[in-house]
């Protein structure tokens, strides 16, 4: 994986962490040797379960935790010693963070008081940071009197207004509704194409990551499970917990008993043999976990154009708007879950059908065992 | 709740729905008032009947009216140019007469005493004398008795007195008393004592809350941003001394400041000074053992305030650039400013009624306006001037918050 985030990089590295651990009891590592690089203007999500490291690693990049051991640096220079105050970062916190007794133009006017501009030049830049994120006509308000998605941008706009090269952002979204947070997502997507800022996001929501990154972090316990393009990590997800983590997911345990290259047969208990594509298999013998995505799976498929074909019966299904959701007794398994879309209206199943299902070798990853 | 919704259902299908609204509120409210109402009548019969009962007092006095009815009533005829003619003289023996027999004249000599010093003994010589008297011409053998009754300064006194109400308390609370002639004069030097004790209240009260805001800031603080556990252990130490006595924690305050108490004996000993420091029975003693007093009372509604402040703010203020002094000051320490508000109004309040501890611990120079309004109610039994002193404390310390609730807002207070 960390090969992987070498290639992907270009050359000019923004942010760097190299071998980065950090403690906070001096037993338990929060983050386990770190490296990790962010290009200048990528959208890079670190996304994770609460408790992997994502938000202790941000916030040693922001300063107000120090590495216990390795180094960041920051368009090439070491940051370890640096305070918060002198590292030019903008950062949008979860509650957004506005000083309740400054108006919503004196919250944006404090960074560039900190940096002492002049006042037609403060005035400009704040006029057009509000304007930015759609709020020109709220200056005068205070925060107590702002949505929650206004607040939200007011943070937006105050992280960006004195010009950072670096933004971070700790889950930002978390305390607004799903259609706000959506609106959201594709507003802060749009400010990054714009202003061609970098930006670090740190999130739970795969879905949030999924929308707005260039590349994806996935945190899990202290290590980075995989570093990718959302694209990369949805279709090739390179352990158990990635595929899992992101997107649903069925899984089968099972043994490898044969290897061919990149194909390997997997003999999973109650259900035979089933062929995969080795990812992360230690070798004959060996114990997996199938990974198979629910849309993948085919109902009643031709015989013989399926290398896997397997009989199950139909358990429950559950309409859900814009895809049928069914669930599936599949020899004693009877958490198969397949998704199949409503519009086609080709395959009718009822609770308690008979039928047979099938997948393709390479829709099927073969992924350690935890 | 169930009752209610019956009943709105069950209401006419017209009725308008504020209508509807107010009958269901009007209930809760009955239901709130009755919860409060033992509360209500105790405050009402135990707390604010008497103290303004006694406040009545400041302005009302009517000690001449009834004790010298004839006088009075002949008096308000009077004009108050010459001397008063022989009738009223005749009305002055009559009540003095009544006042011997009835053993009141001592009152009457004492009220006039308030405003004329050493008028006392002579009322009641002439009370005795008067009482002796048996006919006319009445004006003469008055004066022959006593030479007050020939005093143009005393009729006047004596005309004030035919009303109930009197603004004599509250002149002298503030230095300024009667003239001869009825005018209001500036009290002479030796009575003028009272803006001097109001002054040094208010200076008194100024010092302590600015000491223990000073003293009390950085430990909220502290207590606010420390861990829960170390926390815990100092938030103890800090309400340990609501649990001790406050006489005990004064006295405590004595031996620890005397002449050869802990404080000057070890300073002596580490050769800080040569000789026992003055530390109590003066305005340092004072301070020192209120501001102990009064700490955990500016300490506690800070600390709650700063216990709500989240972190982050200060993190965001950091994140853009602010120094961690600048991030304290103009993010951390506005936020602060109900909390310590809220403190010291308390404290400053709190403060203004002290007695016991500058009784205790005071010099002379430090007695506050309480101890004069203790001693007004206790030894001279002058209950006018102790009620207009009261009630002159009451009414500034009322203005102080009305003014504080205009400027500040007490509904974002925070008293903890």
């Amino acid at each position: 994986m960390e090969g992987r985030g070498l290639m992907s990089s270009t050359n000019d590295a923004f942010v760097e962490f190299s071998g980065v651990q950090k403690t906070y009891d001096g037993e338990a590592l929060v983050v386990k040797n770190l490296n990790l690089e962010v290009a200048r203007g990528e959208f890079l999500t670190m996304l994770g379960p609460s408790g992997s490291g994502k938000t202790t690693t941000l916030m040693m990049l922001a300063g107000f935790e120090a590495p216990t051991h390795g180094s960041i640096l920051l368009g090439g220079r070491a940051i370890d010693n640096m305070p918060p105050h002198k590292r030019d970062i903008g950062m949008v916190f979860q509650n957004y963070a506005l000083f309740p007794h400054m108006t919503v133009e004196e919250n944006l006017a404090f960074p560039l008081r900190v940096r002492k501009l002049g006042k037609a030049d403060t005035h400009a830049r704040i006029k057009r940071a509000l304007d930015m994120v759609r709020l020109g006509a709220y200056g005068g308000r205070r925060p107590g009197q702002l949505s929650g998605g206004q607040q939200q941008r007011v943070a937006l706009a105050r992280a960006l207004v004195f010009g950072p090269k670096l933004v971070l952002m700790d889950e930002p979204l978390g305390a607004l509704d799903k259609q706000l947070r959506e609106h959201m997502q594709l507003e802060i997507k749009r400010i990054h194409e714009n202003l061609g800022v970098t930006i670090v996001y740190v999130t739970h929501d795969q879905v949030e990551a999924l929308t707005m990154s260039d590349r994806i972090a996935v945190f899990n316990e202290g290590v980075i499970q995989q570093l990718a393009a959302p694209v990369e990590l949805y279709e090739r997800p390179q352990s158990a917990f990635v595929a899992q983590f992101i997107g649903e997911n069925n899984r089968l345990r099972g043994k490898v008993v044969a290897m061919n290259g990149a194909d390997c047969k997997v003999e999973i208990p109650g259900v035979g043999n089933v062929h995969a594509l080795a990812v992360k298999v230690e070798g004959v013998g060996q114990p997996t976990v199938l990974s198979l995505r629910p849309e993948r799976v085919r109902l009643n498929p031709t015989p013989g154009s399926l290398p896997n074909v397997f009989s199950a019966q139909v358990a429950e299904v559950i309409y859900l708007g814009d895809h049928v959701r069914t669930r599936l007794s599949v020899c004693g398994h009877d958490d198969f879950v397949v998704k199949l879309p409503s519009s086609e209206g080709v395959v009718q199943v009822e609770p308690g059908a008979a039928i047979t299902i099938g997948w393709n070798t390479e829709d099927c990853r073969a992924l350690d065992a935890p | 709740m169930a009752t209610t919704a019956v009943r709105s259902t069950g209401s006419p299908k017209g009725m308008p729905l504020h209508l509807k609204l107010r009958r269901v509120e009007r209930r809760q409210k009955l239901k709130a008032f009755i919860l409060v109402l033992p509360l209500l009548l105790f405050i009402l019969i135990g707390f604010v009947l008497p103290i303004g009962r006694m406040l009545f007092n400041a302005i009302h006095d009517h000690t001449l009216l009834t004790l010298m009815p004839r006088t009075m009533t002949a008096l308000s005829e009077w004009e108050g140019r010459d001397l008063p003619d022989e009738a009223i003289y005749a009305a002055l023996i009559a009540d003095l007469k009544d006042s011997w027999a009835q053993k009141t004249a001592t009152a009457i000599g004492k009220r006039m005493n308030y405003e004329l010093p050493g008028s006392l003994s002579q009322v009641v010589l002439s009370a005795r004398k008067a009482s002796l008297l048996t006919s006319g011409p009445y004006k003469e053998a008055m004066i022959e008795i006593s030479p007050l009754w020939g005093r143009q300064d005393v009729w006047n006194l004596m005309k004030r007195g035919t009303s109930a109400y009197t603004d004599y308390y509250l002149l002298r609370s503030i230095d300024y008393q009667y003239g001869p002639d009825s005018q209001i004069v500036a009290s002479p030097p030796e009575n003028a004592i009272f803006r001097g004790v109001f002054l040094r209240t208010l200076s008194i009260s100024i010092s302590v809350t600015a000491v223990t805001l000073l003293l009390g800031f950085p430990v909220a603080y502290l207590l606010a941003t420390l861990p829960s556990r170390s926390s815990n252990l100092l938030m103890i130490m800090v309400v340990l001394p609501f649990w001790t006595s406050l006489l005990v924690r004064t006295i405590a305050w004595v031996v620890l400041l005397q002449q050869h108490g802990v404080v000057n004996e070890t300073l002596i000993a580490l050769h800080v000074i040569s000789q026992p420091a003055e530390l109590v029975y003066n305005r340092v003693g004072t301070i020192v053992a209120m501001t102990h007093i009064q700490l955990p009372f500016t300490l506690l509604p800070i600390y709650s305030v700063m216990k709500t402040i989240s972190p982050t703010y200060v993190r965001a203020a950091r994140s853009l650039g602010a120094g961690p002094f600048y991030a304290f000051w103009k993010v951390y320490f506005p936020q602060t400013l109900p909390g310590i508000a809220a403190g010291c109004l308390l404290t400053f309040i709190l403060c203004l009624g002290y007695y016991i501890t500058p009784a205790l611990v005071g010099g002379a120079a430090d007695q506050m306006v309480s101890s004069f309004v203790a001693y007004y109610t206790n030894e001279e039994l002058n209950w006018g001037m102790a009620s207009a002193l009261g009630a002159i404390l009451l009414t500034a310390t009322l203005l102080l918050y009305y003014s504080f609730n205009k400027l500040v807002g007490v509904d974002r207070l925070k008293m903890g």
